[in-house]
């Protein structure tokens, strides 16, 4: 077996307030290949972090069409083409009585669209994780917050990084092994 | 190092405005994650013994019935004519009823940003999801050939027959099937951050793998956080108009047929007034004890119970307006069988089930106006469970009193229900104990993340989270 690769410089911070200047510190280094960990979405970390806004709704969106034009063409092709009985001298298709599974598949597919938009974009479900392995990255599910920065951004040299990482206020940091 | 404190200039609201803390004593984040997390683990107390024994009892004897109903059909129960709805519809729509709490909480509080929904809403949304599957026994058991059950869906066979869609009771199959499906995947997106807490923390082998592949590989990223986020929102946001559409529905069920106090159109809002009043009853029921048998009272606070009693009582207001305004519309109508229904309904030989009604419904939340009442336990508690009795007998009121006196006086009859019918009704308490305790001995019953979210230490900018106190400016 080869020496385990090095994966990124994980540094570890105690409150919401040192993580967040930290993040804004390490986005106007420039780096591209990082990322911050905490046990909650914290308000104002996007912009910190200068990530654009989630791309889920268009998933979403796609889904909500897509259930809603399928209901109203299974529902006219079922009970007005392909087998025709009259009930109640109703029509055999009207958008009304149509509407309400019609309505019902747009929020199911919707609601598919923005879970499977949401793990597709996380790239999960994913069983493997170098930061996993890592003994002290579990406080990051309880009470700890982590920048890391993987070694293969450009920016990347452990020493400067390390530095950055230090002067932005960590007092732990190690290196994460592949 | 000074002696003193540092100045931290945080401007003080006046006492009198200070608002009190979704979590109390200033808790911090690792004390919210292993007191809610010590309910899933060491050995089950005794208490969760002595409740978890006869909820399964109970839940055996619904296997029993159903299994005796299938074998024999649906004449052991109560049904007969001109009564062909009983208990079985009533039961249907008073679990469907109350889930809707649930969802009401996790989603349109949710887009109301209302915080402190983070204590209740896990508990609250498997309460929706374990009501829905008992409601969902009934429709499914009283067509009478189970085996058939799949006719409901459309599905292409060699009958090369469709569903009719043009009924009511077909849309019903969609939201039914649609609320159970969307409530199961948003409590499990929320499920998912928590799951990683739980996996972090797992001494067994077998926990770490289970809870481990449940999280899917949560790490807890930023830019992880920001899509779930999102994908959070939208379903809230996909929920609401799903929660409302579900029991306007089955609303429809009753509002789209001829008949005398069924077809009316103030049923849809009534309804849904109804099942978020009768799920916040539950709400009430279920969380009252369990916040103290697991020590949960700093996050499951006092607030948290005196805004679900403010709600019980906006809703019950709302469904005593509906109440009174049936009757208004009956007289006003001036149609005779309508007259004559409600006269019935009041007057006529089940006028029990009417006062049942109204005074759980209608008098029994007016005592939430006082806040000594609210802030009693062992008396919101009580209150809590008439509301969901008061709830049983309007569904019993609109149902059986709807039918039992049809137009021609030669067809009326009477209702009773059979002891099949009572042993079914109790055995889906049974299923639906037997499910809740399960949730909170495997599960976090508490959405941890959530709450942490809400603490003053997670925001960047307060002084506890090391913050300069200012607001907006770094």
């Amino acid at each position: 077996m080869s020496a385990p690769k090095p994966y990124g410089l994980m540094a570890e911070f105690v409150n919401t307030s040192s993580v967040i200047h930290a993040a804004e510190q390490v986005r106007d280094a420039g780096f591209r290949k990082w990322d911050v960990f905490t046990p909650f979405p914290i308000h104002g970390m996007d912009k910190a972090m200068g990530l654009k806004n989630s791309k889920v709704g268009w998933f979403s969106f796609l889904g909500g069409v897509t259930g809603y034009t399928s209901g109203m063409l299974m529902i006219w092709w079922m009970n007005a083409v392909d087998y025709k009985i009259v009930v109640g001298g109703k029509p055999m298709f009207s958008p009304f009585g149509a509407f309400p599974p019609s309505y019902e598949l747009t929020i199911l597919l919707g609601a598919f669209g923005a879970i499977g938009g949401m793990l597709f974009l996380n790239r999960l479900p994913r069983l493997h994780h170098p930061l996993l392995k890592n003994k002290r990255f579990g406080g990051c599910t309880h009470d700890k917050f982590f920048i890391v920065i993987e070694t293969t951004d450009p920016k990347y040299s452990e020493s400067e990084t390390r530095k950055l990482l230090e002067a932005a206020g960590s007092k732990h940091i190690e290196m994460v092994e592949e | 190092m000074s002696a003193t404190a540092p100045d931290l200039k945080v401007p003080m609201p006046p006492p009198e405005l200070e608002r009190i803390p979704l979590v109390q004593n200033n808790r911090s984040f690792g004390w919210i994650t292993d007191r809610v997390v010590a309910v899933t683990e060491g050995k089950a107390p005794l208490w969760w013994w002595a409740a978890f024994i006869p909820s399964a009892t109970l839940m055996s004897i619904l296997g029993a019935m159903l299994l005796y109903q299938i074998s024999t059909g649906v004449g052991v129960w109560g049904n007969h004519h001109p009564t062909m709805w009983g208990w079985d519809i009533i039961n249907f729509v008073w679990w469907i009823g109350i889930g809707h709490a649930g969802t009401l909480i996790s989603a349109i509080l949710f887009l109301l940003r209302q915080r402190w929904r983070t204590a209740v809403n896990r508990a609250a949304e498997a309460m929706t999801i374990f009501a829905v599957m008992c409601a969902g026994i009934f429709p499914a058991m009283h067509v009478g050939r189970v085996w058939y059950d799949w006719f409901l869906f459309p599905i292409p066979t060699a009958n090369a027959l469709w569903p009719q869609f043009r009924s009511p009771l077909m849309w019903d199959v969609f939201a039914v099937s649609t609320y159970f499906t969307v409530s199961v995947l948003f409590w499990y997106v929320g499920l998912v951050p928590d799951l990683a807490i739980m996996r972090d923390r797992a001494k067994t082998k077998i926990r770490q793998f289970l809870y481990g592949l449940f999280a899917l590989g949560w790490t807890g990223s930023n830019r992880h956080w920001s899509n779930y986020e999102k994908a959070y929102l939208i379903l809230a946001g996909l929920s609401t108009p799903l929660v409302l559409s579900v029991h306007s529905i089955v609303s429809l069920d009753f509002a789209v047929s001829q008949l005398p106090g069924w077809h009316t159109t103030i049923f849809p809002p009534y309804f849904v007034a109804g099942a978020v009043f009768s799920g916040f009853g539950m709400v009430l029921t279920l969380l009252i004890p369990l916040r103290t048998m697991c020590k949960l009272e700093d996050i499951i606070t006092m607030r948290h119970i005196d805004v679900m009693c403010k709600v019980t009582l906006a809703t019950g207001c709302i469904v005593s307006y509906a109440y009174v305004m049936e009757f208004v519309i009956a007289w006003y109508s001036g149609a005779a069988m309508e007259r004559f229904h409600f006269m019935n309904r009041a007057l006529g030989p089940m006028w029990w089930g009417w006062v049942m009604m109204m005074s759980c419904n209608m008098l029994v939340p007016q005592l939430f106006w006082f806040k000594k009442v609210r802030h009693n336990l062992i008396f919101v508690w009580i209150l809590s469970i008439l509301v969901n009795i008061g709830m049983w007998f309007e569904r019993f009121v609109i149902v059986v009193v709807g039918l039992y006196r049809e137009f021609l006086p030669s067809n009326w009859g009477y209702f009773k229900p059979t002891w099949v019918d009572i042993m079914t009704y109790l055995g889906t308490f049974g299923l639906f104990f037997t499910m809740f305790l399960l949730f909170m001995r495997f599960l976090p019953m508490i959405a941890i993340s959530e709450v942490k979210g809400v603490t003053p230490q997670s925001d960047p900018h307060h002084p506890l989270a090391g913050g300069n106190g200012n607001g907006g400016k770094h």
